[in-house]
Order: C-alpha cells, then sequence, then structure tokens
C-alpha cells in the first residue's frame, strides 16, 4: 500500500518539474505564449486547462478498455471537446472580461498537446486514480508555469503583477514584454533556466 | 567538449570573413595567411566609425557623447560579465563590443536616456551575442538586434527626435523637438522634402549618427581602402534602395521622394557600410551576398513608403540576417570534382 502511494505521488510530482509542460516537455507552448501579458489572464487559461485535463483523463482511462485502439484518437478529441466547450462557456458566462482577453485560446484547448498526449501517453494505460493525480500534476505544473512567464511579463509590461502596481513612477514599462516578442524572450530564458538547473541537479546526483 | 567550443569563434570568423574582392572567396586550399586578426580588423573599424561618431557629437553636442560613452561602457561590461559567469576567454578587447556599443548609439535619437540605452546595449550582447556563442555565431547584428530590441520596448522614446544644435541655436535655445526627414516626408501633409544638402552632411533631425551621410561615407571608404569590405554590399545595397525608389519615382514623382533622397536619409548610409557589410551575418558567396543586398534594397523602400514605420533599414537587414543561413546553404559553390551531379 504505501508502495502504491508512493508512485501514485510520483505521478503528481513529476509534472511539477521533471515533466513541466511547457518548459521540459515544450508542449502547450501556444496558450504559454499568447495569453501570459498578464498573470490573471495565466492563472485562467491554466484553471481551464487544469479542468479539462482532468475530466478528459478520468473519461479516457475510464473507457480504455471499451474503445477500439482505431479510433482512440477520435474518440479522445470528442470527449476534450465535450469539456472545452464547457470551461468555454463557463468562463464565457461567469467572467466575460477574462473569457474576452483569452480569446480564441479557450477553445484551442482541443488541439493542446498536453491534454492529448496525456490521454494517449498515460490515461489510456493508467487506472482512473493514478490517471487523476497525473493529470492534476501536470495540470497544477503547467499553472506554475503561466503564473511565472506571466508574472514576469506584467511586471516589465506594465510594472504591475495581478494589476497591484509593484513598480513605481520612475519605471518605464517595457512595451515589448507585453508583445509577442517578450513572450518568446522570457520563455527562451525560462527553458533555458530549468534547462540549467535540473543538469546541474543531475550533475550533483550522479556526482555523489 | 566545451574545450573544443571555446576556441572556434576566432578561428572560424578569420577563416569565413576574409573579406575583399580579392580576399573575401572562399575556395579550397593552399591559403596564404593575410596577418588580419579579429583584433585588428575591429580596431579599423572602430577608427572607421570616428568621422559618424565626430559628427554626431558636432551636430548633437554633448548628448551623443555621453550616449556613446554609455552605450559602449555597457556593451563591454555585459560582454565581460557573460563571459566570466560561462567561464569562456575573455575578448572584451578584441574590440567587437566596443563596435556594437558605437553603431547602437548611432543609431538612437539624441534625447534618448541613458538607462535605455544601456539596457540596449545588454540586450545588444547578451541577446544578439553572447546567446549564441559569442562573436562568429551571432545570427543577427547585435546592434541592430538592441536597436529592435529598445524600438519595441520604448517605442514612444525611440521616436522624439530634436533638431541638431547647429539649427537649435538659431532659435536660441537648447533643444527643439523636431521630425526627421523621412517622417516629414511621409507623414506631414503637405509633403516637406528636406534638401540633399543638408542630408549630405547631416544638418537635420534624425538618429544621432545617421544624419551625416558624408562623415559616414568616409568611413566606409576607409574601410573599403583596408579591403575589410567590399563593393558590392554597401553600393548594392544602396543601389537597390535607389533603384527600387526610382521605380516608386517614375510611377508619382509629387507622392513618391527621388531615389538620392532616399539612399541619403535615414539610416540607409550607416546600414550600407556598417551593417550589411558585417562579416558574420551577411552571406558568405558572391551570388548569396548579390541576394542579400537587392532584397535587402527592396524591403527598405517597401517599409518606407507602404508600411507604417518611417523607416526600414533595420528591419531590412535584420530579416535578411535571418535567412542568411539560407543563403549560404543555397549558394554553395561546387566543390571541386563533384561534377554535374548534385
Amino acid at each position: 500500500m504505501a508502495n502504491n502511494n508512493q508512485s501514485l505521488w510520483h505521478e503528481f510530482k513529476k509534472g511539477l518539474w521533471d515533466e513541466i509542460p511547457p518548459f521540459r516537455l515544450v508542449l502547450g507552448t501556444c496558450p504559454t505564449l499568447a495569453v501570459t501579458n498578464s498573470v490573471i489572464n495565466g492563472i485562467a487559461m491554466g484553471l481551464a486547462t487544469l479542468f479539462v485535463l482532468l475530466c478528459s483523463n478520468i473519461s479516457v482511462s475510464a473507457i480504455r478498455k471499451i474503445v477500439p485502439s482505431e479510433v482512440r484518437i477520435a474518440a479522445y478529441v470528442v470527449i476534450i471537446a465535450l469539456y472545452v466547450t464547457v470551461a468555454d462557456m463557463f468562463l464565457a458566462a461567469m467572467f466575460p472580461p477574462i473569457s474576452k482577453a483569452l480569446g480564441p485560446y479557450v477553445p484551442l484547448i482541443v488541439v493542446n498537446c498536453i491534454i492529448l498526449g496525456r490521454a494517449e501517453g498515460f490515461a489510456q494505460k493508467h487506472p482512473i486514480v493514478p490517471s487523476i493525480m497525473d493529470a492534476l500534476g501536470i495540470g497544477i505544473g503547467f499553472i506554475m508555469s503561466l503564473i511565472v512567464m506571466g508574472s514576469i511579463r506584467e511586471l516589465l509590461g506594465f510594472g504591475s503583477i495581478l494589476d497591484i502596481k509593484l513598480l513605481g513612477n520612475w519605471f518605464e514599462p517595457w512595451i515589448v514584454m507585453i508583445l509577442p516578442a517578450g513572450a518568446f524572450f522570457v520563455f527562451g530564458f525560462l527553458v533555458a533556466l530549468t534547462n540549467y538547473l535540473s543538469r546541474k541537479k543531475a550533475t550533483e546526483t550522479h556526482g555523489h | 567538449m566545451d574545450e573544443k567550443i571555446q576556441n572556434k569563434p576566432q578561428e572560424k570568423s578569420k577563416e569565413t570573413t576574409q573579406p575583399t574582392i580579392d580576399r573575401l572567396v572562399v575556395s579550397s586550399s593552399p591559403h596564404f595567411s593575410t596577418g588580419d586578426s579579429v583584433p585588428k580588423i575591429m580596431h579599423a573599424v572602430i577608427l572607421a566609425l570616428l568621422p559618424a561618431s565626430a559628427a554626431s557629437i558636432y551636430f548633437f553636442g554633448l548628448n551623443a557623447l555621453l550616449l556613446g560613452l554609455t552605450c559602449v561602457i555597457a556593451c563591454m561590461l555585459t560582454e565581460y560579465a557573460i563571459q566570466k559567469i560561462r567561464r569562456k576567454p575573455i575578448t572584451v578587447w578584441d574590440g567587437s563590443a566596443i563596435i556594437t556599443g558605437i553603431l547602437l548609439a548611432l543609431t538612437l535619437p539624441p534625447a534618448f536616456p541613458l538607462y535605455a540605452a544601456a539596457l540596449g546595449s545588454i540586450v545588444a550582447i547578451g541577446l544578439g551575442k553572447q546567446i549564441f556563442g559569442g562573436l562568429g555565431y551571432n545570427i543577427f547584428n547585435p546592434a541592430l538586434l538592441g536597436r529592435a530590441f529598445l524600438q519595441a520596448t520604448y517605442p514612444v522614446m525611440i521616436t522624439t527626435w530634436s533638431e541638431p544644435l547647429t539649427k537649435a541655436a538659431k532659435h536660441g535655445i537648447d533643444a527643439v523637438s523636431a521630425a526627421t526627414p523621412l517622417a516629414l516626408m511621409k507623414f506631414v501633409e503637405p509633403k516637406v522634402m528636406t534638401p540633399h544638402l543638408d542630408l549630405f552632411f547631416g544638418n537635420v533631425a534624425g538618429s544621432i549618427g545617421e544624419t551625416s551621410a558624408f562623415a559616414i561615407i568616409l568611413g566606409g571608404l576607409y574601410l573599403r581602402y583596408k579591403g575589410y569590405i567590399n563593393w558590392k554590399m554597401p553600393l548594392g545595397y544602396l543601389g537597390s534602395i535607389a533603384f527600387f525608389g526610382w521605380l516608386f519615382y517614375l510611377a508619382n514623382p509629387q507622392k513618391y521622394p527621388d531615389p538620392l533622397f532616399h539612399i541619403l536619409a535615414g539610416g540607409a548610409m550607416l546600414g550600407a557600410w556598417f551593417m550589411v557589410t558585417d562579416m558574420v551575418t551577411s552571406p558568405t558567396t558572391s551570388v548569396g551576398q548579390w541576394i542579400f543586398v537587392v532584397v535587402a534594397g527592396f524591403l527598405v523602400v517597401i517599409i518606407r513608403l507602404l508600411g507604417g514605420l518611417p523607416e526600414g533599414v533595420m528591419y531590412s537587414i535584420l530579416l535578411m540576417n535571418a535567412i542568411t543561413p539560407l543563403i549560404n546553404r543555397h549558394t554553395k559553390p561546387k566543390v571541386f570534382g563533384e561534377g554535374n551531379q548534385s
């Protein structure tokens, strides 16, 4: 039983660093680049993705023995599309400004490689409980990534985080940071940073 | 692994960037050494930039000097810091960072804040050069990349121009904000065409080092004399701008400026002599260089006359920098004995 718990914890934890989606797997980069010009957009996008990921992982895992493998991708897309529609309509009804800011990127979760990747690579082969842990780990890792991206870009591009002004009037905002070019700069730096840190970690564990 | 990479940049820039008609011929061995080294070439370029720098100080005064110093110092410090952190050999004194600093400063408006100029320098060296592995590996011209970053970061500051001191003195005041000749041509109704002579000597509003075509040409001729650039790149670029500008001029002389205006105004001269000819970021083959300059000149005219911006020199060169590796690959000379098979 302890062993089981440990492996569940492992499924959860891997999404937070070892397989953190945008920076290590380089999946889901489209929303990562597109909606992170402010933290709040990043959080909304991350939550929507987490919801879809969780529901689709559960569903795919539940039906994994029924669906013939020839049509499995089509089945996943239909399942994912269902939850994306729910998320999209929920955002539009409850948080219209955020829904507007996110634009087409919520509907585009349908083709988000993170979700298809988890369905194909994990949920299809594992029971429901590990699939839930996997979805939670990857989803929270994704939210963390978006928050980090959004914080850096909002701080430099507007001088604020979550609309709270952190840098005084002396700070002349770097407009480039809220433009697509700034997204690529920050993304590149964060990928480099995660690679650097994990390489350091790897040499430390192997070195001793 | 690291050891190998460390030594490579200098070797590579030596062998692939021997310039001029006589020297920029990519061929098989045997080769003679010309005795040129990276520092030697870079110091000649710095010397060639002196007339333009002097003109910038003459026309825009202390501001120009401070901008130049800020950019050079910030570029050198960035280069030093990054090489120190990455435990690479320190090459600050080879002069390439100094050139980047001077070139970047020369493309800035006179009243540009110094901290912003320093930021641009850090980006120019950090993102433009060191991140790719240092001199010889950069895809984009570092100074232009820094400038493009500043353009996107501080769009208002970088388009706030003032009259040269020589003109402001006439009004009895220190500084007068003014539009550049290109902006006057493009955005003002009725059209104001700046006289060619003013453009040639630099008595107009604009980036501190871009206004005086005369000073830039002096430096360019010196570089040609030393054999570090060929005629093809600068003259091809200017010729291409003039040709496509002339086509527009023919179509509607009232609306579009004449070809001479095109090559004297804005950053065309500085770009032609000092940025298009950058050894690292321009094609190595003759055909490739022609493609580079013709397309870049075309882009300048299109951006200036039809695009949203008044000036297109920076983006034209950066865009062509981006496809230079492709140009090089597709204009590769045949290996001797290869025959007709491809």
